[in-house]
């Protein structure tokens, strides 16, 4: 049984504009004890997703399942199954950290489970903080008590939405190990991320949203194998023609190109030396998630 | 502890937490109304034979207090939730609609009832007065609070701003409150506001919750709870309906 199961989940908004399709009959499965990486532009359909999966919004057609159980009909249940991490930074501005977590355990009619929550507060870094109102917490440590919130109730699936937007490296190194240990134990995960290099090292599977529609779906292996090529990389202290720029990616001073062959790496070097300018740095490396990600959503645009 | 016991105890924990702001603030009014229409009226204003204008201001006072208090508890936390966003943790609960009604309506009672005993306690010393009937007292303190606790709810549903809010409150529970007769008997009033305040579902609460002190009352404290309890089942329904549909808090 998978442990969600999203079945042709088609989510529309009425706005000024006339009727905006938020997703497109989406369809994929994740099956239990998978880590499994959802990932998007910006719009692209990863909240409302995960909306409708929380039973926050309610899809205009097709329907979810977590570990069997339809979250429409049977959402007391599913709420049971699930840990959602929200995107929004929010706070209950009134309570300690303790209290929040407390608050949020008992709400599933779970209580004196306070050895978890500890371990949570221990492995989230928050151990000093327990008693402090949440108001006090800086950004990045609000972000673990979010974390932290949603698996106070020690759920099979936890759902993290972008849960290291704005988070210093120290807590995502954290995060990650605690999140990966609860994946060796035997939770599912579900992650939404605009940070690649982490979905590359974590996510075993990808599913890729654009405009509300799955464009691609595989092991990550798979999609970093069929991306084929190989990544032309140096820095330079001028402009490029703009015949050269248009088929780059840049930033700042390091240009990228992507390149099938030694060939095509020969000609993107003769044509910056034609140009006059000076290549620094240069080196070819491997495609990576980030290559082939914007390789899917440059495609078919 | 199930679940609503939980939400209802973060409730109450949200305002004893700010006690000075929920608790000590209005019974610092209701105390300042008692000395200032105590001193100014007593004497010259007679509601019934018998009983001074300072003993009759006391319980109409403590009932206002616990009505706007038992509103502004419900609706206040709903709207702040909402704004601040910290509302999805309730949403992503298993917690029912007869959850959240049960946590957020007896939180407000809650309020009401120590908010409205404050007054009691601070007024009674300016005013001693008897107490015929207890139970008329406590069935109408306990029906007000839900009634008011109830309102705040769906008020606090209904509401996006906190603006929404305060004119709910300044435009229609403040006036609704003052014109069922806290400062005055409506007997006092010529015959036309008195039917206009027989409209007014207030005025049944405060009247009955008068009757338990001195057994007097503008009208039977029967018929005020006949109506005010029908009017709390309609009410009641409704805030139960929007919880159902998630009105304004599920897409």
């Amino acid at each position: 049984m998978a442990a969600i199961s999203f079945q042709s989940v088609t989510k529309s908004f009425d706005n000024a504009q006339g009727a905006f399709k938020a997703l497109e009959s989406v369809s994929f499965d994740i099956q239990e004890g998978e880590f499994f990486g959802l990932l998007g532009p910006n719009g692209a359909g990863k909240t409302t997703l995960i909306s409708i999966l929380a039973g926050l919004l309610k899809a205009s057609s097709g329907r979810i399942q977590v570990q069997g159980l339809d979250v429409q009909t049977q959402s007391a249940l599913v709420r049971r199954c699930l840990g959602v991490v929200p995107q929004e930074l929010v706070f209950d501005p009134f309570f300690t950290v303790r209290e929040a977590l407390r608050f949020q355990a008992g709400y599933f009619g779970i209580h004196n489970n306070g050895d978890w929550l500890d371990e949570l507060l221990e492995h989230l870094g928050l151990a000093d903080k327990a008693n402090h109102n949440m108001r006090q917490l800086s950004g990045g440590m609000k972000r673990r008590v979010l974390v932290a919130q949603a698996l106070a109730h020690k759920p099979p699936v936890i759902v993290l939405d972008e849960p290291t937007a704005g988070v210093d490296v120290e807590l995502r190194q954290t995060l990650w190990q605690f999140i990966a240990r609860l994946n060796r134990e035997g939770h599912t995960v579900l992650l939404t991320t605009h940070y690649l290099e982490e979905a590359e090292a974590l996510c075993a599977r990808i599913a890729m949203l654009k405009q509300g529609r799955v464009v691609a779906l595989d092991n990550t292996s798979t999609l970093l194998k069929n991306a084929s090529s190989n990544v032309l990389r140096f820095k330079i202290d001028e402009q490029l023609p703009t015949d050269l720029a248009a088929q780059a990616r840049i930033t700042g001073r390091i240009v990228q190109f992507p390149a099938h062959d030694a060939a095509q790496i020969e000609h993107y070097l003769a044509a910056v030396r034609s140009a006059g300018l000076l290549a620094q740095d240069v080196e070819i490396r491997k495609a990576d998630l980030e290559d082939v990600f914007l390789d899917v959503m440059g495609a078919e645009s | 502890m199930t679940g609503w016991q939980a939400l209802f105890y973060k409730e109450v924990l949200r305002f004893w937490k700010v006690s000075a702001q929920t608790i000590a603030a209005p019974v610092l009014t209701a105390l300042l109304y008692m000395l200032i229409f105590g001193h100014l009226l007593e004497g010259r204003v007679t509601v019934y034979e018998s009983v001074s204008y300072t003993a009759f201001l006391v319980p109409g006072l403590v009932m206002m207090s616990l009505l706007q208090n038992a509103f502004a508890n419900s609706s206040s936390s709903m709207v702040q939730s909402k704004m601040m966003g910290n509302l999805v943790f309730i949403l992503l609960t298993p917690l029912g609609p007869w959850s959240w009604f049960a946590a957020y309506v007896l939180a407000a009672v809650v309020r009401g009832l120590v908010v409205g005993l404050g007054v009691l306690l601070v007024t009674i010393w300016i005013a001693p007065i008897t107490v015929v009937a207890p139970l008329w007292i406590l069935v109408f303190a306990l029906l007000g609070a839900a009634m008011l606790g109830t309102l705040g709810l769906i008020a606090g549903l209904w509401a996006d701003k906190f603006d929404q809010m305060s004119s709910f409150q300044n435009f229609l529970i403040t006036p609704m409150t003052f014109l069922s007769g806290v400062f005055y008997s409506i007997h006092s009033l010529p015959p036309f506001w008195q039917q206009v305040s027989h409209l007014n579902p207030f005025f049944y609460m405060i009247d009955g919750f008068r009757y338990g002190f001195f057994g007097k009352s503008d009208v039977s404290p029967w018929l005020s709870l006949v109506l005010v309890g029908s009017a709390y089942v309609l009410v009641a329904g409704l805030a139960y309906h929007l919880l159902r549909i998630g009105y304004k808090i599920r897409g």
